[in-house]
C-alpha cells in the first residue's frame, strides 16, 4: 500500500477513535481536559497546603501541572498502545493492514489530547507569571524524545500482549510505581542522593525534569545535576535506545503471526 | 515471474500450530516452563497455482478444505510456512465485506473508514463518495448511524465501497449470499464489468452456477490439497459429485488433478449399470416412460453398512440430480457374492435431452468413504440415456401435465 494511504489510515483511525470516545457525553472533549485538571486540583491542595513539598519550587502550579500532563500522555499512549493489536483483531484477521499503523494511530490519539492539555499548561504559565525564556524552543525536542519512548514501549507491549494477557496487569502496576518513582509531584531535590540517582536512571525523570528546566525554571534539578555530569542524560537515552531496538526486533518478528494468534 | 501472470504460487505449505493447552498468561508460562506441546495442523499442502492476468479464477472446496486459508495467504494476512506466493500488481487485500464497520458511526464515517482500510486514500474516497452512495441507494441514510441500518443496507454499502476499492487483483469471498434479488443482480453486473475491464479476479464460492457463468478456470481444494484445476464445468461437476447427497471423502492418494482413477481392489466392486424400460434394455426413453436402472455389484468381503448413490450428469458435465439408498434401503449390508439392485426413476421428471447415468457406493459412516464408482468423469463406461418427446398430446422441452375441462356454456 502506498505511503499516502498510511497517512489516511492513521487519520481515519484517530478520527473515529475520537468520535466514538466522546459520543453521547455532553461535555464531550472537555473531559480529556478536566481529568488531569481535577487531579491537578487535588494534588495541588495536598502538596501546597497539607504536605508542603512544593513550597520551595518556583511556579509550583505550572511545574506540577506540566508534570501531570506529560505523565498523562505517557500513560494514555502506552495503555492504548498496548491494547492496539488485541483490540483490533477484527481488522488484523481480515485485511493485510500494516500492523504498526494501528499502534501509531493510538499514540497519535494520545498526542492530540496532549497538545490540547499543553494549551492549558500554557495558560497556567502565563497566569503564574512564568518568565518566557528562549530555552522554550528546545522543548519540542524533548517532547519528541517522550513520544519516541512512548511509541517504543507501545510496540513492545502491544506485541507481548498478544501472547501474554498478564501484561496489562503488570503494566498497570508498573505505571502505579512510576507515578511515585518519577518526580512528578515532588522536586528531585526532595529524595536523598542515593535514591535521587536511582530515580534519575528512568528516562521519564530525565525528560520531565529537562522539560521543566527549559520551560518553567532553571532551578529545576535535572538528572544531569544529580549525577553532576552528562551521564545523567546518557543512561536514560541509552535505555530508550535499548527499548527501541528490543521493540523493533520483537514487534517485527511477532507481527507476522498476529492474524493467527488473535 | 512472467509478465502475463498475476499470481504465482509454488509449493505452498501452511501449518498451524495448535497448542494443546493455550497458555495465555505469564503465570502459566512460567509454571509450565518446558516447551508447550503443539499439534500441527496442515492447512495447506504443496499448493501450486498460476493465475494469468485478466483471468477470472474460481476456488471451490468444502468448509475446512483450506480455501479460506489460501485466500488469506494470497491476501498477505497469513504468512506461508514454506513455499512462495508472488503477486504481480496491486491487490485488494480484503476477504470480507465491511471490515472495520462500526455500528456507532454514521454511514458517511464508515465509508471513509472502510475505504482507507481497503487501501484507498482519503482523497480517493472523497472522489468516489457519491458513486458509492448512489450504488448503495442509501442517499437519505448516510448521516444515520450504521446500527440503524438493516443488514441488507449494510451489505449494500459494504459492496459499494469494495467495488470502488478495486485494484489489479480482486479477492472475493462469498459475498453474494446476501442482499435482495435486485441488489444481487446489480452485483453480478459489477462482476461482469470487472471481468470485461480485464482485471484479475480470484473468487471463492460454493455457488457452482456462478463458477460456471463467470470463471475462466477453477480449482477445487480438498483436504488441504489441490484436487483439480480445470474448466469451471469439470470442477463444478467434481464439486457437486463430492457433495452429492452423500458428502464423499475420497480415498487419499488419488488426488491427481485432471484424471482420477477408480479405487483399486474395493471391498465392493461395481460391475455394471444398465437402463431399461419395462423388461427391455434400452437407452432411449420417452418423457412419460419410467426409467429403470439396474446396478450389478460383487461383494468381495464382509463389509460395514453401505449406501449407493445414483446420479445424473448432463453431457457437458453439469451435475443434475442424485438419489441414494438411505431412504429405501437404510443401512444396507449386502452379503458376500453378486447382487443386483435397481432403482425406478418415475416418468415425467426429466426434460428432453441426454444424460449420463452414474453410480457410486460409499460407506454409511460420517463422513462417507468412497468404495467404488462408475462415473463418466472417471472415464468409465456408463449408459447415456436419451429422453425424447413422442407424445401426441404434449410437446416441448418437458412432459407438461395438465387436464382440460369444458364448462358447457358461459353467458
Amino acid at each position: 500500500m502506498a505511503k499516502s494511504n498510511n497517512l489516511s489510515l492513521i487519520r481515519e483511525l484517530v478520527a473515529s477513535d475520537f468520535k466514538l470516545r466522546y459520543q453521547g457525553s455532553i461535555l464531550g472533549y472537555l473531559w480529556s481536559l478536566l481529568r488531569p485538571l481535577m487531579l491537578f486540583g487535588v494534588l495541588y491542595v495536598v502538596f501546597t497546603k497539607v504536605i508542603r513539598i512544593g513550597d520551595g519550587v518556583p511556579y509550583y502550579p505550572a511545574y506540577l501541572l506540566l508534570g501531570l500532563v506529560l505523565w498523562t500522555f505517557f500513560t494514555e499512549a502506552t495503555l492504548s498502545g498496548m491494547n492496539a493489536i488485541t483490540g483490533r483483531g477484527d481488522l488484523i484477521r481480515k485485511v493485510a493492514i500494516p500492523k504498526y499503523i494501528i499502534v501509531i494511530s493510538t499514540n497519535v490519539s494520545a498526542l492530540v489530547n496532549f497538545s490540547l492539555n499543553m494549551v492549558v499548561v500554557g495558560i497556567f504559565m502565563v497566569a503564574g507569571d512564568v518568565p518566557l525564556r528562549w530555552t522554550l524552543l528546545v522543548v519540542p525536542l524533548l517532547i519528541a524524545e517522550l513520544m519516541i519512548f512512548a511509541l517504543a514501549v507501545s510496540f513492545l507491549l502491544s506485541a507481548l500482549f498478544v501472547k501474554f494477557r498478564d501484561i496489562s496487569h503488570i503494566w498497570d502496576v508498573v505505571l502505579q510505581v512510576f507515578f511515585y518513582a518519577v518526580p512528578i509531584l515532588y522536586p528531585l531535590t526532595f529524595p536523598p542522593q542515593r535514591i535521587a540517582e536511582f530515580i534519575s536512571i528512568n528516562p521519564l525523570t530525565q525528560i520531565f525534569q529537562d522539560i521543566r528546566w527549559l520551560a518553567i525554571t532553571p532551578q529545576t534539578r535535572t538528572t544531569e545535576n544529580v549525577f553532576n555530569s552528562q551521564i545523567g542524560r546518557i543512561i536514560p537515552i541509552a535505555i530508550i535506545l535499548l527499548i527501541i531496538v528490543l521493540a523493533w526486533w520483537y514487534f517485527r518478528r511477532s507481527s507476522k503471526r498476529f492474524a493467527e494468534e488473535l | 515471474m512472467s509478465d502475463k501472470l498475476a499470481l504465482s504460487i509454488s509449493h505452498l505449505h501452511k501449518d498451524f500450530r495448535l497448542p494443546h493447552e493455550r497458555k495465555n498468561s505469564l503465570k502459566e508460562w512460567v509454571l509450565h516452563f518446558k516447551r508447550p506441546s503443539y499439534e500441527k495442523l496442515h492447512a495447506l499442502r504443496d499448493i501450486n497455482l498460476e493465475v494469468k492476468k485478466g483471468e477470472f479464477f474460481g476456488i471451490v472446496g468444502r468448509n475446512g478444505s483450506g480455501k479460506s486459508t489460501l485466500l488469506k495467504i494470497i491476501a498477505g494476512i497469513y504468512q506461508p510456512t514454506h513455499g512462495q506466493v508472488r503477486v504481480n500488481g496491486t491487490l485488494t487485500p480484503f476477504i470480507e465485506l465491511g471490515i472495520g464497520f462500526n455500528p456507532e458511526l454514521t454511514g458517511r464515517e464508515n465509508v471513509y473508514l472502510n475505504g482507507v482500510i481497503l487501501g484507498l486514500t482519503r482523497r480517493q474516497v472523497e472522489a468516489r463518495y457519491q458513486e458509492i452512495v448512489n450504488f448503495a441507494e442509501l442517499e437519505k441514510f448516510m448521516d444515520q448511524r450504521l446500527k440503524n441500518y438493516s443488514s441488507g443496507m449494510q451489505v449494500r454499502l459494504a459492496f459499494a465501497i469494495a467495488k470502488e476499492a478495486h485494484n489489479d487483483i480482486l479477492l472475493i469471498d462469498e459475498v453474494l449470499a446476501v442482499g435482495d434479488a435486485a441488489f444481487q443482480r446489480k452485483c453480478y453486473k459489477v462482476f461482469k464489468d470487472i471481468k470485461q475491464s480485464g482485471k484479475t479476479v480470484i473468487f471463492v464460492t460454493h455457488d457452482m452456477a456462478a463458477v460456471q457463468e463467470y470463471c475462466d478456470r477453477a480449482m477445487m481444494i480438498q483436504d488441504s490439497k489441490v484436487l483439480m484445476i480445470g474448466k469451471p464445468r469439470e470442477v463444478a461437476l467434481r464439486y457437486e459429485v463430492a457433495n452429492a447427497a452423500v458428502a464423499v471423502e475420497r480415498p487419499s492418494g488419488e488426488a491427481k488433478p485432471g484424471k482420477t482413477a477408480r479405487p483399486r481392489n474395493p471391498e465392493i466392486k461395481l460391475i455394471k449399470i444398465e437402463t431399461r424400460a419395462n423388461q427391455t434394455a434400452t437407452t432411449d426413453f420417452r418423457l412419460d416412460d419410467d426409467i429403470l436402472v439396474d446396478i450389478d455389484f460383487k461383494v468381495n468381503a464382509k463389509t460395514e453398512a453401505v449406501q449407493f448413490n445414483l446420479f445424473l450428469v448432463k453431457p457437458d458435465g453439469i451435475y443434475l440430480a442424485g438419489i441414494n439408498t438411505i431412504g429405501d434401503l437404510g443401512q444396507f449390508k449386502p452379503t458376500v457374492g453378486k447382487h443386483r439392485i435397481s432403482c425406478k426413476l418415475s416418468s415425467e421428471q426429466l426434460p428432453k435431452g441426454e444424460y449420463f447415468v452414474n453410480t457410486g457406493v460409499y460407506t454409511y459412516a460420517k463422513p462417507p468413504r468412497l468404495i467404488d464408482i462408475l462415473d463418466t468423469s472417471y472415464g468409465e463406461n456408463v449408459p447415456k440415456i436419451m429422453m425424447t418427446d413422442r407424445s401426441l398430446t404434449q410437446s416441448g422441452e418437458f412432459f407438461i401435465k395438465g387436464e382440460w375441462g369444458h364448462d358447457e356454456k358461459v353467458s
